[in-house]
C-alpha cells in the first residue's frame, strides 16, 4: 500500500517513535497533495515550509508525527487563518485553538489549512472567497460543506485525518458526500476556544477520518474541559477506542418516520434502509419512532443560527485584524470594509440575523425560534427514553453538481434538514459511509446518540464498518 | 422591494454599505427565507419555554491569577494600521485638524 493511504491508526504503527519515518510519511503525503490538490482544491494554506515550521513539539505522544489537517476557521498560531473570507485574508492568529494545542501536545504535525464555505456559511464549499473545492468522486460535484476541504482531503488520501466544525451539519454532510467518517461531538465535549464563532450555541469542532477507529482516537485527543471555554463540560473523557465492537447486541435503534419522508432521494432511502438491515443482523433491535417537530428544524435554524452569526460577525470592522478599506471617516470605514470584505452568503445571513433580532420582530422570529427549539429538543428527550441511538440519512440527496444550488439559498439550506436537529439539541451525531448511488457517489447514514454518549455511536458505527466493505472503494483520482 | 424587510434600515444596523444591485437581490432572498420561516407561526408555543442553549449551564467562576502573556504585542503585528501600542483608525471627531 502507498504510504499516503495510511489511516491514522496505521500511520501510528508505521511511525512509532521514529522521526525519520515521520518525515517519510509527511513527504509522501505532501507529494500526494501536490498531485491531486490542483484538481481538488481542498487546501487553502498549504506549503512544505509551513509543515516544516509546524512539525510541532518533540512530544512522543499518542499522535507523534501524525499529520492532521485543520479547517480554516480554527486558529493555528503562526499559520494564516481566514475562514475563507476576504475580511480575514492575511490574518495570522497569535494563539492556537485548544484542540490544535492538544494535537500538538500529543505530537501531531499541523499539516495544512482546509477550504470551507466562508465563515462556515454553506453546504457546498462554494462560498469560499478562494475557490470551490471539488468532490474527489466526481470533480463536477460539490464535496459538501462547510467542512468540504477537510472531507475532500481525507477522502482523497491527501490528509491522514482532519478537524472540521459543525454548526448545522458542516462535518457530517461533507463526510457523507465524500465517503468518510465525520463526527459532531456533544455540545461542550470539545473546547470552542480558538474556533472563530458562527453560532455559539451550536458550534462544535470534530474529527473527519477514514475509519471509525481513527475517529475514536482523534476525538479522545481533542476532547475535555477547558477553562478558556465556559461552555466546555467538566465530564471525564473515556477511552473511546474501548467502545469499538464487532456487534451491537442489545442496542436499540430508533428509525424516525420523519427522516424518510417526502424530499428524500429514493437511492439514498434504499441505501440507508439496507444499512438498518445490516445493523439488525448484527444484533440491534430497530424500532420506528416519531419526531413530529423535526420538520421545523431548518426554519428554527435560520432564525437562531443567523441571529448568533450576525452578532458574532460584528467584530469584523477593519480595526484590529484582517482587511480594512481605508476611508476618511470611521463610519465609512466600517461600512465599506464590511461590504467589501464579506461575500454574498455572509451578507445574507448577517442581514437576516439582524432582522430577526431587530425591534418589532424579536418576539415573532427570534423568541419563537427559541421556543420551537425547545420542542425539537423534547422530541429527542422522549425518543431517547426508549432507544439508544437514532438512525437516518445524513443528507437527503447524494452530492449535487457545482453551481446547482448556489443561486437558491433555500434549496441549499434544506440540504441540512437531517443534520440540523442534533445541533439544536446539542447531542452527538456521526455520519458513516453506507454505500453508493448508481452514479458511484457516496451515501452516508447518520447515527445520533444521547448527550455525551459518543461511545455508543462508536460501537454501532465500528460494528457496521467491519461488517461492510465500503472502505475498500477509493475515489478515481 | 420587500413589504416586510426595510433593507436599508437593516443594512444600516448591520453596518453594511450595499450596492444597489445587492440591495434588490438580498431583499428578495430575505423575503423568500422569511416566508419559509413563517411556518413556525402555525405552532402554538404559549406554554413553551425558550431554549437559548442546549446545556443546562451555570456561570463559571474562578480565582483571578497572574500569568505572563505577550499577546498584547503579538496582536498588534496584524493590525491593519497601528501607531506604537495602539490600533489606528480614521479621525472620529469631525471638524478638527
Amino acid at each position: 500500500m502507498e504510504l499516503f493511504r495510511s489511516t491514522l491508526k496505521s500511520a501510528q504503527e508505521f511511525i512509532g517513535t521514529d522521526s525519520s519515518k515521520r518525515d517519510q510519511l509527511i513527504d509522501a503525503l505532501a507529494r500526494r497533495v501536490e498531485t491531486v490538490d490542483p484538481r481538488l482544491k481542498a487546501y487553502i494554506h498549504f506549503s512544505r515550509k509551513g509543515i516544516e515550521a509546524h512539525k510541532g513539539s518533540k512530544s512522543r505522544g499518542l499522535l507523534f508525527g501524525i499529520p492532521i489537517s485543520i479547517k480554516d476557521n480554527i486558529t493555528t498560531s503562526g499559520w494564516e487563518t481566514t475562514c475563507a473570507s476576504n475580511i480575514l485574508r492575511g490574518f495570522v492568529p497569535p494563539y492556537d485553538a485548544t484542540p490544535v494545542r492538544k494535537l500538538r501536545e500529543a505530537g501531531a504535525v499541523i499539516f495544512g489549512k482546509c477550504n470551507m464555505d466562508e465563515f462556515a456559511f454553506g453546504s457546498s464549499c462554494e462560498t469560499s472567497c478562494f475557490y470551490p473545492t471539488r468532490n474527489p468522486w466526481n470533480l463536477d460535484c460539490v464535496p459538501g460543506g462547510s467542512s468540504g476541504g477537510s472531507a475532500a482531503a481525507v477522502a482523497s488520501d491527501a490528509a491522514i485525518a482532519a478537524l472540521g466544525t459543525d454548526t448545522g451539519g458542516s462535518i457530517r454532510q461533507p463526510a457523507s458526500f465524500c465517503g468518510v467518517v465525520g463526527l459532531k461531538p456533544t455540545y461542550g465535549r470539545v473546547s470552542r476556544y480558538g474556533l472563530i464563532a458562527f453560532g455559539s450555541s451550536l458550534d462544535q469542532i470534530g474529527p473527519i477520518t477514514k475509519t471509525v477507529e481513527d475517529c475514536a482516537i482523534l476525538l479522545g485527543v481533542i476532547s475535555g474541559h477547558d477553562e478558556r471555554d465556559s461552555t466546555s463540560a467538566e465530564i471525564a473523557v473515556p477511552d473511546y477506542t474501548k467502545f469499538l465492537a464487532k456487534d451491537v447486541k442489545g442496542v436499540k435503534i430508533g428509525i424516525p418516520k420523519e427522516y424518510f419522508a417526502k424530499g428524500l432521494n429514493p437511492e439514498v432511502e434504499r441505501t440507508v434502509k439496507r444499512a438498518v438491515e445490516v445493523l439488525r443482523d448484527l444484533g440491534a433491535s430497530c424500532v420506528d419512532v416519531r419526531m413530529p417537530y423535526s420538520k421545523y428544524a431548518v426554519a428554527v435554524y435560520y432564525v437562531v443560527a443567523v441571529a448568533e452569526a450576525s452578532s458574532n460577525l460584528g467584530r469584523f470592522d477593519g480595526v484590529q485584524y484582517g482587511f480594512r478599506h481605508e476611508t476618511k471617516s470611521l463610519r465609512e470605514m466600517y461600512f465599506e470594509t464590511r461590504d467589501r470584505g464579506f461575500g454574498n452568503e455572509a451578507k445574507r445571513r448577517i442581514l437576516l440575523g439582524t432582522f430577526v433580532l431587530s425591534a418589532g420582530y424579536y418576539d415573532a422570529y427570534y423568541l419563537k425560534g427559541l421556543k420551537v427549539r425547545t420542542l425539537i429538543k423534547k422530541d429527542f428527550d422522549e425518543v431517547f427514553q426508549n432507544v439508544d441511538l437514532i438512525l437516518g440519512p445524513t443528507s437527503p440527496t447524494p452530492p449535487f453538481k457545482i453551481g446547482e444550488k448556489l443561486d437558491d439559498p433555500l434549496a441549499m439550506y434544506l440540504s441540512d434538514i437531517y443534520t440540523i436537529p442534533a445541533n439544536l439539541a446539542g447531542i452527538p451525531a456521526m455520519s458513516v459511509p453506507c454505500g453508493f448511488s448508481s452514479d458511484g457517489l457516496p451515501v452516508g447514514m447518520q447515527l445520533m446518540a444521547k448527550a455525551f454518549d459518543e461511545g455508543t455511536l462508536f460501537r454501532a458505527a465500528s460494528a457496521y464498518e467491519l461488517a461492510t466493505k465500503w472502505r475498500e472503494k477509493r475515489p478515481p483520482l | 422591494m420587500s413589504d416586510k424587510v426595510n433593507i436599508d434600515q437593516i443594512a444600516e444596523l448591520a453596518r453594511l454599505n450595499l450596492k444597489p444591485e445587492e440591495r434588490l437581490a438580498l431583499s428578495k432572498d430575505l423575503d423568500e427565507i422569511l416566508a419559509y420561516v413563517d411556518q413556525l407561526q402555525e405552532l402554538n408555543t404559549d406554554q413553551v419555554e425558550p431554549t437559548s442553549h442546549p446545556l443546562a449551564l451555570e456561570n463559571v467562576f474562578r480565582q483571578d491569577s497572574v500569568a505572563k502573556c505577550d499577546v498584547g504585542d503579538r496582536v498588534l503585528e496584524h493590525a491593519p494600521k497601528r501607531e506604537e501600542k495602539y490600533f489606528k483608525v480614521p479621525k472620529v471627531i469631525e471638524g478638527q485638524s
